[in-house]
């Protein structure tokens, strides 16, 4: 009882994250706030220092005419000074509306001129061309700011500037302004809104969440202490700046805890510069766990052999004893000397390797992650678990707490959120952290979120009795009926086959059909380096998508999930009867994907119609062409002759049904 | 460099995107360069400006990476004098050049394979080091001072030319593509107040050409670098500089801006071949 009256009273201090940047500035001063990595050295800045330079910004921002209310719009690969124009925008009063930097200038416009963006600031020139760019069909956008100099000297610079230069002037304002931005901090409380999220939007256009101090503050409060985290420890952020996670691991759990943020020197240095930080505290989706696995196989197979059999001999022994060893479980003497023997000859150095050693709590989440790559990361020691959560939710719905961690499940409802299933099996959430509304969407507000402040994830799940942890089967919109009546769960299929390293993504179709049909995109790294080893030759991703042997494997592999699928009997009609390899990589830029890279079900479908026909039609070979969008927003065209095969599928239908 | 600059004073041009162009840096007289019996250049004269990029073309043979080599002094002249930064330049060697401001890459590769991307531009930033032998072994005083500022210099241009995720990884292993922005890095590295490119695009795809384009371009932009280019690709020759030199045989047949040079009916006949319609 104490103890919530004493927290309450603390939120009552700790309303808007420029105070608790103010507290921490008193409180771990001398503690390193931010690390980046820039001409080759860490750079770092204390708490002390962030409060400063968030300052400067912030009276900068004023000089530029910032008013309460505004949106500012910020657009760069993670960095610290975009991190601080955020908060430097909350405490003017104004809005953060972070964007996914990869986004091509259409997209963009639209977030722009739905939010009303009257600043933006942009990380580099490539950012500010693409604004520019938008900037006639989206009046609304006054003043352009931009954080790296190079190739913007010739550019136009009437309403638009460096942000140093900004930085410089805030400072010479200090005493001009600095009471007129005291009161506007001041003026702040839990319920102004803290950051607006646009959703990737895997159906129509991206809605602008409106997530309020309070939702950021408390969910960020009670995360923190579910996992007990610390001043002192640190992540690296590289997740794009747009996504909740990101805002919530490195903004507001960072300024609640006080723990250290640590930018990468750009996005391809991301694997070198975790390894030189060494997280304690790490956030990944499972395509990087994935990643990363599949480097370290493709690695052992060119070590010597002798490296080669103690990885696997103690890789192998680590399955069975490392997770119970992290779950607490009891293990003889014998194994745990021989575990130790293995963290001194394998575990360690390959954790070191993947800059993992310090982890104490590791997250994934986002999509299904495949129970060999789970236990892979659990064997080495590695606080692995998993959470399930939404933009909506300010994260967290449900994540599993140590010493309970599962390959297939996602946990149990997080500290201070109400989870329900519905009679359509649709999982239900209300919690602190539930979102106020999407901007200027009433419409969409109401239909996801009731006047009870229950919220619809759109997911389709289940607790089990046992363990009262949450399942994810599918989202509830595609799971569907199979023409004999049958459930078809489509991504239920797609994950066991995502399982296989050589599968980078797959798409099954079915539903009101007969049986099931299958789009496969081949990982080009595991597929390529396969063909490397094997010498052969292939000049292009089309190519080798259409080699035989290529074919062959993915056969196997698919008629391997069949018989696996068949053994679920509510399931058993999901079972794949024929597939192809496509030609392409699904991908964002051609709007197959979400930025958050989950496939767009009904748009591969249409795009695509013409390969579906000839799935279900009886053709062994079909020919398309395709439209694809290169980096630099140009349209090319994609020919291809694609092979159409049929595969295994075990346990007839038909028997099941008479039965 | 800038004295030298407003020294040398004459007044410039300005291009049509809005640069200011200085007065000139070097200029050749009537060069005529011979090897035994054979003329690879003949009478050739034309102006290098501060701040310029300033391209030479021509068909294969027509004696471009010569004028290059003059240039840069490797090659010294039978005939006609070098007149830069307003002095006529005597016979030099190799390092001398170096000494007065003259960077270059070469068409086919040349750098230190076995070593890391990191000290191949370090060798760039060579003439920047005076701490003497016995400073260096111990690795005392000046020699750990110079080391901290030229790494910091280096480390600038790795920022700038975007090869911060190969820093430690050897030459031997990089694509071709990415080689050439390490040459090009090197060439940086030693500050030079004129930057010589043989080729830069040579056997590069459409993607490196267009980074390798906006290089050259941010080099000069940022630096303000005055740089002399030899290119086949004539897109790329035309989208770039300033002012081209075109020759053939080793005579100059036309000299102006890439306009200029495009519509010049002798340049045509010789290099872009005569249109057939």
């Amino acid at each position: 009882m104490t103890a919530t009256v004493d927290a309450d009273a603390a939120l009552a201090e700790l309303r808007s994250v420029p105070a608790l940047l103010a507290r921490n500035a008193k409180r771990y001063g001398m503690q390193t706030a931010y690390r980046e990595k820039e001409f080759g050295i860490w750079q770092s800045w204390t708490w002390a220092e962030t409060q400063a330079e968030v300052r400067a910004m912030a009276l900068g921002f004023l000089v530029l005419g910032m008013r309460e209310g505004d949106f500012v719009a910020i657009i760069g690969r993670n960095r610290p000074a975009l991190y601080w124009a955020m908060v430097a925008a909350q405490s003017v009063g104004a809005i953060p509306v972070p964007l996914y930097q990869d986004a091509v200038a259409e997209e963009m416009a639209y977030v722009l001129d739905h939010c009303g963006a009257r600043f933006v600031v942009c990380g580099d020139q490539e950012q500010v061309d693409k604004v520019l760019e938008v900037r006639a069909t989206v009046p609304c956008i006054e003043e352009i700011t931009y954080l790296d100099k190079r190739g913007m000297r010739k550019y136009d610079h009437s309403h638009m500037n460096w942000l140093d230069d900004v930085m410089r002037e805030g400072r010479a304002a200090e005493t001009r302004l600095g009471a007129e931005l005291d009161q506007r901090m001041a003026r702040l409380t839990l319920d102004h809104t803290c950051v607006m999220l646009y959703t990737s939007g895997t159906t129509g256009k991206p809605k602008g969440v409106v997530l309020s101090n309070r939702n950021i503050i408390v969910t960020s409060r009670n995360s923190s202490e579910f996992d007990n985290l610390r001043p002192g420890d640190e992540i690296l952020a590289y997740l794009p700046m747009a996504w909740v996670g990101d805002f919530i691991f490195a903004i507001g759990q960072a300024y609640w805890t006080g723990f250290c943020v640590n930018c990468p020197e750009s996005a391809q240095t991301m694997l070198t510069d975790l390894r030189e930080i060494g997280p304690t505290y790490y956030f990944a989706p499972p395509r990087i766990f994935e990643t990363m696995l599949t480097t370290v196989m493709i690695r052992m197979e060119d070590a010597s052999p002798l490296k080669r059999k103690l990885f696997h001999y103690f890789m192998g022994f680590a399955r069975d004893v490392g997770p119970k060893l992290l779950d607490g479980k009891p293990v003889g003497m014998g194994a745990r000397l021989k575990y130790g023997l293995g963290n001194l000859l394998v575990y360690g150095p390959l954790k070191d390797t993947l800059g993992l050693r310090r982890i104490r709590v590791a997250y994934t989440a986002g999509e299904a992650i495949g129970p060999e790559i789970f236990d892979f990361y659990r064997s080495l020691g590695i606080n692995l678990k998993q959470l399930y959560g939404q933009t909506e939710a300010g994260v967290f719905i449900t994540q599993q707490p140590d010493g309970e961690v599962r390959s297939d499940t996602v946990g149990v409802p997080s500290p201070g959120v109400e989870v329900r299933i519905a009679e359509s099996g649709e999982v239900f959430y209300r919690s602190p952290g539930t979102f106020v509304e999407y901007y200027k969407n009433a419409e969409s507000t109401a239909s996801t979120k009731d006047a009870e402040g229950w919220v619809a994830t759109g997911d389709a799940g289940f607790f089990e009795e046992a363990t009262g942890h949450l399942r994810i089967i599918d989202r509830a919109k595609d799971v569907g009926k199979m023409a004999d009546g049958g459930m078809f769960a489509p991504k239920y299929v797609e994950n066991k086959l995502k399982f296989f390293p050589n599968i980078l993504e797959a798409v099954v179709f079915g539903n009101n059909r007969d049986r099931c049909v299958a789009f496969i995109n081949i990982d080009l790294g595991a597929v390529g380096s396969w063909a490397e080893r094997n010498n052969i030759a292939y000049s292009s991703y089309q190519e080798l998508a259409g080699l035989k042997p290529v074919l062959d494997t993915i056969q196997s592999h698919v008629e391997q999930v069949n018989e696996s699928v068949a053994q679920d009997k509510m399931l058993s009609g999901c079972q794949i009867h024929r597939f192809l390899v496509l030609h392409k990589e699904l991908d964002a830029d051609d709007g197959e994907m979400t930025r958050t890279r989950k496939v767009r079900r009904r748009i591969v479908e249409e795009k695509f119609a013409d390969l579906i026909d000839a799935l279900y039609g009886g053709k062994d070979q079909i020919y398309t062409e395709t439209e694809v969008t290169y980096e630099d927003g140009r349209k090319g065209k994609l020919k291809a002759t694609l092979e159409i095969r049929d595969a295994r599928v075990f346990g007839a239908p038909v028997m099941m049904a008479a039965q | 460099m800038l004295d030298t600059q407003a020294a040398s004073g004459e007044d410039g041009y300005i291009t049509p995107d809005g640069r200011k162009i200085g007065g000139v840096a070097m200029e050749m007289r009537n060069i005529t360069l011979r090897f035994g019996g054979v003329v690879a250049i003949k009478d050739i004269s034309f102006d290098i400006r501060w701040g310029e990029i300033r391209a030479i073309i021509g068909p294969n043979g027509a004696g471009k990476s010569s004028m290059l080599n003059v240039i840069s002094g490797f090659y010294h002249p039978q005939e006609g004098e070098v007149i830069y930064k307003g002095f006529r330049r005597p016979k030099m060697r190799p390092y001398q050049v170096a000494r007065t401001g003259i960077a270059r890459t070469f068409q086919n590769i040349a750098l230190f394979e076995g070593m890391s991307v990191l000290d191949n531009i370090m060798t760039g930033r060579l003439h920047h080091m005076k701490a003497n032998l016995f400073q260096q072994a111990l690795w005392w005083g000046k020699a750990s001072r110079e080391e901290d500022e030229n790494r910091a210099q280096v480390e600038k241009i790795i920022d700038f030319l975007e090869i911060q995720h190969i820093r430690k990884t050897p030459v031997a292993r990089l694509p071709y593509g990415l080689k050439k922005r390490v040459e090009l890095a090197r060439a940086l590295a030693a500050e030079p107040s004129i930057l010589l490119l043989d080729e830069p695009m040579a056997g590069m795809n459409v993607e490196e050409k267009e980074d390798m384009c906006r290089f050259i371009l941010d080099v000069n932009d940022e630096f303000g670098t005055t740089t002399v280019l030899i290119e086949h690709d004539m897109g790329v020759v035309m989208d770039l500089s300033d002012r081209v030199v075109v020759m053939d045989y080793g005579k100059k047949i036309g000299d102006g801006t890439p306009d200029d040079v495009r519509n010049d009916e002798e340049v045509i006949k010789a290099y872009l071949g005569v249109a057939h319609e």
